[in-house]
C-alpha cells in the first residue's frame, strides 16, 4: 500500500506540493488528472527520488518503508517503477543489456537470483511479443534515435520486464496514437492484479478507457481537491477543470 | 546531493582507496649509476653485446638528443625533469637464457600473478606443447623492466614462421631486419623523447610477419614499471610483409611509487602491400595519489607507416593511468588505398593530465584514415585531443573522417579540442564532428530508477560513450577495458 501524508515540496524555493494526502491500496489502480503546473509530475518524481526537490513536510510509505529516506535504487528493488513522461537517451547502452543489468540489480537487492544471458532474453522477448513490439527494440541502445511513441512503448516494456508491485505512469499516453495507447493500456493491465498497484497521471480520459481506475484524483496547485470514482474523469472531460476545480485554484502554481 | 559535492566526496574516498595494482617486487637488481653519458650508453650497449652499428646509432642518437630541448606545447605542466637523476639500466639478476617458465624467477611469476597475466594458466601453458589448439590463443613477450624474462608460445608462431622476442634478442638473432627498419618510421632526431629512447633504450618487443601470414594469434606483451628511478625505455618494432595480418595487445600497470617515474617508448610499426597492422593498448600506470603526487610520466612515440598499396594500420588504445600522457600514435600513409584508424579512449581523474590523440599523413592516393577520440575528464584533470591531419599535394581522393567527444564529470576538470587540419589538395574530403557534454543528471536518474546504483550507472553510462571505441578492441581486451573504465572513475559521482 502507498501512503502520502501531507507531502510538500519545493523546486528552487517555490513550493509545487503542497500537502498531498493519497492512500493507493494494493491491487488498485488510481488516476491523478490535474491541469499543467498542478505538481502532478513533481509528485511523480519525488516518490521515485530524484534530486533537486526538497521535502518539506509530510511523508510518503510504500508497504510501511519510509520511500523518502532511501536511495532510488532502494526504491526501484522495492518494487517502485516510473514510467518517464520523458525518456532519456543513453547512447551506447544496448536495451537489453541495461534491462538485464537493471533487473539482477534489483533481484540482487532483494536477494533473489540473477538471471544469465540467455535467461534474461527469453524472459525479454516473451514480454516484447507480448506487447506486440518487434524484437529489435531489444538490441537498440536506449531510446536513442527512438520515435516518441517507441520511446514510450520500451517504458512499457522494460515495465512488463521488471515486473514492479507499484507502478507510476508520467503521463505515458502523452503524444501516443491510439495504437500505441493501447499497448501501453495493455502493459498495465497485464499487471493488474491483488498485488499490483497503479499511479496512472493523465491529461485525458481516453487512456482510463482502456485501464478503468478505481479511484480517479483531481490535483490542483499542489493539492488533491476532489476524488471520485472512473466518472468524475467523465465529468471532467464534459466540463473541463473549471467546473470540478475549486474557483481560483486551477490557476498554474 | 548536487554532483559537485558528490564529487569533491568521491576525490575523498578515491584517495582512501589507492592504488589497486601498488606493489613492488623485491628481486635483486643489477643497476648502472644514475646519469646519462656516452659511457652509460656504451654499457647498455656492451650489456646487451651489441654489434657496433647498433653503438654507433645509440650514440649518434645521443648527440642529436643533446641539443634539443625538451617540447611544451602540450597542455601538460609537470617540474622538471632531471635525466641525470635516473638510472639508464635496470636488470632483474638472472640465470642465463630461461628458455621456460620453470627457470623464471618465482618472485617474477608472483607479480604476474598479482597483475592477473594468465602467464600460468594452463591452457596457454598447454598451448605451448599442442600444436593445434582451437581455443583462441594470446602469446606473451614479458617485460620485467628492461630485460625480458619470459617468452611463450615461440615454438608455435616460429611454425608460421612469425618471429616475436624481445628486440635485445632479434638484434643477435636477426640483424639484418632490425638494421633496416629500426628508426626507419621514428628517425632518432625525431622528437625530444624519441631521441632519448634512441639512445638508452634496454629492450622492447620486435616482431616480423613473414609474406602472406596471418598471425595465428594475438600477440600481447605486459609492460611494467619496476625498480625505483629506473626510467623505462622501451623500444617496440613490427614489421608485416605484403598480405600479412597481425594483432598485437599491449598492456601495462605500475606499482605505487612516490617519485614520478619517465617513461618514454617507441613504436614503429611498418605494414607493405595489403598488410594489416593493429596495435591495441590499455594504459594503467600508476596516475599519482590525489593530491597529484606520485605518478608516471608517459612520453611516448607511436608511429606506424603504410608503405604499401592497401595496407593498413590500426591503433587502438584506452588510456586510464600516467600522471601524464603525451602520446600521438600516428600513421602514415604512403600506399595508394593506405588506411590509417585511430581509436582512443582517454579518462583522467584527480590530478591527471593527458594531451592525447593522432596524426594522420595523408601521401598516396585515395588514403582514408578515421579518428575516433573520446575523452573522460573527472576531478581536477585536464584532457586535450591534439590531433593533425595532414593531406599532400599528389594525395587524390583523401579522406579523413574525425570524431572527438568529451565527457565531464564534475565542473574542476577541463576538456580540450586541437584538432589541426592541413589539406594541400582539393580532392579531399574532410570531416570533423566534436561534442562535449556531461555526465548527465537525468541519465544517472533513469539508470538508477532502473535499479543500477550510482557507480554501476557511472560505469555504464561511460562504457555506452566508449562503445565505439571499445568495440574495436580484441575481445579479451575489450571486457578487462570495461572493468578498468568502471574501476579508474569509481566514487568520481557520488
Amino acid at each position: 500500500m502507498l501512503e502520502i501524508k501531507g507531502l510538500a515540496a519545493v523546486i528552487d524555493n517555490k513550493t509545487i506540493l503542497n500537502g498531498i494526502d493519497l492512500v493507493v491500496p494494493t491491487g488498485e489502480i488510481h488516476a491523478i488528472m490535474g491541469p499543467n503546473g498542478s505538481g502532478k509530475s513533481t509528485l511523480a518524481y519525488v516518490l521515485a527520488g530524484r534530486e533537486g526537490y526538497e521535502v518539506t513536510a509530510g511523508s510518503a510509505t510504500y508497504d510501511g518503508h519510509d520511500l523518502l529516506g532511501i536511495e532510488p535504487e532502494e526504491r526501484a528493488a522495492l518494487g517502485l517503477f516510473l514510467a518517464f513522461q520523458y525518456p532519456v537517451e543513453l547512447p551506447g547502452v544496448n536495451n537489453a543489456n541495461f534491462l538485464r543489468t537493471a533487473l539482477n540489480a534489483q533481484r540482487r537487492a532483494r536477494g533473489e537470483a540473477e538471471l544469465n544471458a540467455v535467461q534474461f532474453l527469453k524472459l525479454a522477448r516473451a514480454q516484447a511479443k507480448a506487447l506486440s513490439m518487434p524484437d529489435d527494440m531489444l538490441k537498440r541502445n536506449v531510446n536513442v534515435g527512438f520515435s516518441g511513441g517507441e520511446k514510450k512503448r520500451n517504458e512499457v516494456l522494460q515495465m512488463a520486464v521488471l515486473r514492479p508491485k507499484l507502478a507510476i505512469l508520467d503521463e505515458t499516453d502523452s503524444g501516443l496514437d491510439i495504437d500505441a495507447l493501447k499497448i501501453v493500456a495493455d502493459g498495465v493491465n497485464a499487471l493488474r492484479g491483488p498485488d499490483f498497484s497503479a499511479v496512472v497521471i493523465t491529461h485525458y480520459q481516453r487512456l482510463l478507457d482502456h485501464i478503468v481506475p478505481d479511484r480517479v484524483h483531481i490535483l490542483s496547485n499542489g493539492r488533491i481537491v476532489k476524488s471520485g470514482g472512473p466518472e468524475l474523469a467523465h465529468a471532467l472531460e464534459a466540463g473541463g477543470y473549471a467546473a470540478i476545480v475549486p474557483e481560483g485554484a486551477s490557476e498554474a502554481a | 546531493m548536487p554532483v559537485v559535492a558528490e564529487t569533491l566526496d568521491a576525490v575523498q574516498a578515491a584517495t582512501e582507496s589507492g592504488y589497486k595494482w601498488g606493489f613492488s617486487t623485491d628481486i635483486e637488481m643489477e643497476m648502472a649509476p644514475k646519469g646519462l653519458n656516452t659511457d652509460i650508453i656504451r654499457l647498455i650497449s656492451a650489456r646487451k653485446n651489441e654489434p657496433e652499428w647498433l653503438l654507433e646509432w645509440r650514440l649518434k642518437a645521443y648527440a642529436v638528443w643533446l641539443k634539443m630541448e625538451e617540447p611544451d606545447w602540450a597542455m601538460v605542466n609537470h617540474p622538471p625533469i632531471d635525466y641525470q637523476d635516473l638510472h639508464y639500466y635496470a636488470a632483474p639478476k638472472k640465470k642465463p637464457g630461461p628458455r621456460s617458465l620453470d627457470e623464471v624467477d618465482p618472485e617474477l611469476l608472483r607479480t604476474y600473478e598479482k597483475l592477473g597475466i594468465p602467464l600460468r594458466e594452463r591452457a596457454i601453458l598447454a598451448g605451448v606443447e599442442g600444436a593445434e589448439d582451437e581455443r583462441p590463443q594470446v602469446a606473451m613477450d614479458a617485460v620485467f623492466d628492461s630485460v625480458s624474462v619470459a617468452t611463450t608460445f615461440k615454438a608455435t608462431l616460429a611454425k608460421s614462421g612469425v618471429i616475436f622476442c624481445p628486440i635485445s634478442e632479434a638484434v643477435q638473432e636477426h640483424p639484418e631486419l632490425v638494421r633496416k627498419y629500426l628508426g626507419s618510421v621514428v628517425p632518432v632526431g625525431d622528437n625530444y623523447f624519441a631521441a632519448l629512447n634512441s639512445a638508452v633504450f634496454t629492450d622492447g618487443s620486435f616482431v616480423y610477419i613473414p609474406k602472406g601470414v596471418r598471425c595465428p594469434m594475438e600477440l600481447s606483451t605486459y609492460f611494467r614499471i619496476n625498480a625505483r628511478n629506473t626510467g623505462q625505455f622501451e623500444r617496440t618494432l613490427i614489421i608485416a610483409e605484403e598480405a600479412s595480418h597481425v594483432s598485437y595487445l599491449e598492456g601495462c600497470t605500475a606499482p605505487q611509487r612516490d617519485e614520478n617515474q619517465l617513461h618514454a617508448a617507441v613504436v614503429e610499426l611498418v605494414a607493405f602491400d595489403d598488410a594489416v597492422i593493429k596495435y591495441s593498448t590499455v594504459q594503467n600506470w600508476y596516475p599519482g595519489d590525489a593530491e597529484g603526487k606520485g605518478g608516471v610520466y608517459n612520453f611516448v612515440t607511436k608511429r606506424g607507416a603504410c608503405r604499401g598499396a592497401r595496407s593498413k594500420i590500426s591503433w587502438t588504445q584506452v588510456e586510464t593511468g600516467s600522471a601524464i600522457t603525451w602520446k600521438y600514435p600516428s600513421c602514415i600513409l604512403q600506399g595508394d588505398d593506405s588506411v590509417g584508424e585511430f581509436y582512443s579512449v582517454a579518462v583522467t581523474t584527480n590530478h591527471q593530465q593527458a594531451d592525447t590523440g593522432t596524426k594522420m599523413i595523408h601521401i598516396g592516393k585515395r588514403t582514408t584514415s578515421t579518428i575516433v577520440s573520446k575523452g573522460i575528464s573527472a576531478g581536477k584533470s585536464n584532457n586535450t585531443y591534439r590531433g593533425l591531419v595532414r593531406i599532400a599535394p599528389r594525395a587524390d581522393g583523401a579522406r579523413n573522417f574525425t570524431q572527438c567527444d568529451s565527457l565531464l564529470i564534475g565542473d574542476q576538470c577541463g576538456a580540450h579540442t586541437v584538432p589541426y587540419i592541413e589539406s594541400r589538395n582539393p580532392t579531399a574530403r574532410l570531416e570533423h564532428e566534436a561534442t562535449t557534454s556531461k555526465i548527465d543528471d537525468d541519465q544517472l536518474f533513469y539508470c538508477r530508477q532502473r535499479g543500477l546504483n550510482q557507480e554501476d550507472a557511472v560505469g555504464m553510462i561511460v562504457n555506452g560513450f566508449c562503445k565505439d571505441v571499445l568495440k574495436e578492441l580484441p575481445m579479451e581486451f575489450a571486457v578487462e577495458a570495461q572493468k578498468l573504465l568502471a574501476v579508474s572513475l569509481e566514487g568520481s559521482v557520488g
